[in-house]
């Protein structure tokens, strides 16, 4: 028998609840992993660990963490795509967990886009 | 793909985008015949008898962003090569069910991997569908319902880092309790 119970989830969120009560608002960015297959079997899921541990440690509560398809550059995996709110979204390629804590503490936090990592800017049109 | 827990990752991936609203995974360890089957079974949009034909093609998919679909063709490959095999059974409008059986044994057989780090990326991913992930060693299961969890937390999201948190040693303690293999 599993010791952790579903009903420990009860304390999280009244812990929760006493947390969030004291900061409301809007989200400041959207961090988008591409889990496709191409990206699934580069590392995607390593990626979307290193930003969930980064947020974690951060406490950081008003970014939006999110998955998406493949967008037909498989070569260029692992795909990110940061939008800061307001802001044009930027592609980061070949994405690793090192280069995710990197764009998340100086992009998402600091709003320094990491050029060397970026693909393009703008959203991707999908035909 | 290094290990199934991505190939789940993957399918699963298929699922959602077939418009399922649950989820229904199971793997089935059983020593005494040595097999390891995995089964992913879905509400969604399911396929047509020809769709599904075509779907173990590499270069059939139903993208448009690009001429290759790889994910249910390396599953299958990935079956044949322990012994075992994939089948896909779907139906219009019922849903699809996708059934990879291992040889357990088998010195090709990927390992299971980081399952933990799979569901939560399912989950985080779509927190608009439920998952129920079963996890059954010799008689022995595991059970993981999205369902219930969001009954328990009610207005908390799924993928409040507390929340991943939980889930993970959850599912790492459940998995461990159970024997799973690695």
């Amino acid at each position: 028998m599993a010791k952790l119970k579903i009903e420990d989830l009860k304390k999280i969120k009244e812990k929760v609840h006493s947390q969030t009560a004291l900061r409301e608002g809007g989200q400041r960015a959207k961090v988008t992993v591409h889990m496709g297959t191409c990206g699934i079997a580069s590392g995607a899921r390593e990626v979307l660990n290193a930003l969930m541990r980064v947020i974690e440690e951060t406490g950081v509560s008003d970014v939006n963490v999110t998955t998406s398809g493949c967008m037909g550059l498989c070569s260029r995996e692992p795909l990110v795509t940061v939008e800061m709110l307001g802001k044009e979204p930027i592609k980061y390629e070949k994405m690793d967990e090192m280069k995710m804590r990197q764009v998340f503490k100086r992009h998402v936090l600091e709003g320094e886009i990491q050029t060397p990592f970026v693909l393009a800017k703008g959203a991707e049109i999908v035909r | 793909m290094l290990e199934l827990a991505l190939h789940i990752l993957d399918i699963v991936e298929n699922s959602v985008r077939a418009g399922a609203t649950l989820v229904r995974i199971l793997i089935r360890e059983n020593r005494a015949k040595d097999l390891f089957l995995m089964r992913i079974t879905d509400n969604g949009s399911g396929m047509t008898p020809e769709e599904r034909q075509r779907a173990l093609d590499p270069f059939y998919t139903t993208k448009k962003v690009r001429r290759v679909g790889l994910g249910l063709p390396m599953l299958s490959e990935a079956t044949e090569r322990t012994g075992g095999r994939m089948t896909l059974r779907s139906k219009p409008g019922m849903g699809t069910v996708v059934t990879a059986e291992f040889g357990l044994s088998h010195i090709d057989r990927q390992p299971m991997g980081d399952i933990a780090s799979s569901l939560i990326a399912t989950i985080v991913g779509n927190p608009g569908s439920d998952f129920i992930y079963r996890h059954e060693v010799d008689g022995r299961t595991y059970l993981l319902d999205t369902r219930e969890l969001k009954k328990a937390l009610e207005d908390v999201p799924l993928n409040h880092p507390e929340v991943t948190g939980f889930l993970r040693e959850h599912i790492t303690e459940g998995l461990s309790d159970i024997g799973a293999a690695a």
